[in-house]
């Protein structure tokens, strides 16, 4: 996998939501993703923006334009500090949420991605890291 | 603080999201219409999102609640336009938005509160809209 550009952005409050939406709209535009792959992916990194503010206590998100044999993606790689997840597989699971929400941002990330990955050991915080390719 | 505004047209309040919002701006907008709905006796509300480029659990949930609460104060809410990608991207997120009623714009979302008003609601009387 190469990387043909890379930005991090911080992940700390719901501005940072919109603010992130947007930049990965304009990596997304750039890419010439199809206007439902732009709006999976947005809706995806908002999902995960959202759960490292209100569940992770805020963090980061590297956004990055890949490229591998031949083909062309987007790879956001978010990461905070908060307590990591517990039971990840239940996290993963539709309709669970600790904090009263719908519970279908973990889980409806990976539906709208190509790729899902999730380190989330207790005490290290959680990194999510998800590629749409072109 | 900014704010979304809320039109009142014909009777019914018209809602037009012309921003990417923020939660907090959202919950506003949920609050502020509660009230409007409530304070002004208008038996349907139009939210029209044509304008947004993605609805994600949070936005979902909230125009599941105002569809939820305008139902407790006796006034229909039809969110319209949604873009069909956004339609696409809600359903594989696994929101399906029970109790939100849609329609492709705002002269049928329009037309659809007109009839449901017509077709009965009996029992009340007609509150004037202030
Ligand atoms: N970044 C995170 N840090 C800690 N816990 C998380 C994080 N993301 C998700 N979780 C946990 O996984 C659950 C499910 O997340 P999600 O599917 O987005 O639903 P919701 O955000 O509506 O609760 C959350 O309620 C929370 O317990
Ligand atoms: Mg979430």
């Amino acid at each position: 996998m190469t990387s043909l550009s890379a930005e991090s952005l911080p992940v700390e409050t719901s501005e940072h939501v919109v603010s992130v939406r947007q930049a990965v709209r304009r990596r997304a535009v750039e890419l010439g993703f199809s206007l439902v792959d732009q709006t999976k992916i947005i809706t995806a990194a908002s999902e995960l923006a959202r759960n490292a503010i209100q569940h992770g206590g805020g963090g980061e998100v590297i956004i990055e334009t890949i490229a591998l044999q031949g083909r062309r993606g987007l790879r956001l790689a978010f990461a905070d500090r908060g307590p990591g997840i517990a039971d990840v597989a239940r996290a993963m699971t539709d309709g669970y949420s600790t904090a009263g929400g719908l519970g279908l941002g973990l889980s409806g990330a990976k539906r709208l991605s190509h790729e899902f990955a999730i380190e989330a050991a207790p005490g290290t915080g959680t990194r999510v890291v998800i590629v749409r390719w072109k | 603080m900014e704010r979304i505004p809320i039109l009142k047209m014909s009777g019914f309040l018209l809602v037009s999201i012309q921003v990417d919002m923020h939660d907090q701006l959202a919950m506003q907008l949920q609050d502020d219409l509660t009230n409007r709905i409530a304070t002004s006796g208008a038996r349907g509300v139009l939210i029209d999102i044509s304008a947004l480029e993605i609805v994600d659990s949070f936005i979902g949930r909230m125009l599941a609640n105002i569809a939820a609460m305008s139902r407790v104060l006796d006034a229909e809410t039809v969110v319209v336009g949604m873009q069909p990608a956004v339609a696409i991207t809600l359903v594989e997120l696994g929101m399906s938005m029970p109790g939100v009623r849609t329609a492709l714009d705002v002269d049928r979302g329009m037309a659809l509160l007109n009839a449901s008003r017509a077709a009965g609601d009996t029992g009340h009387d007609d509150v004037p809209v202030s």
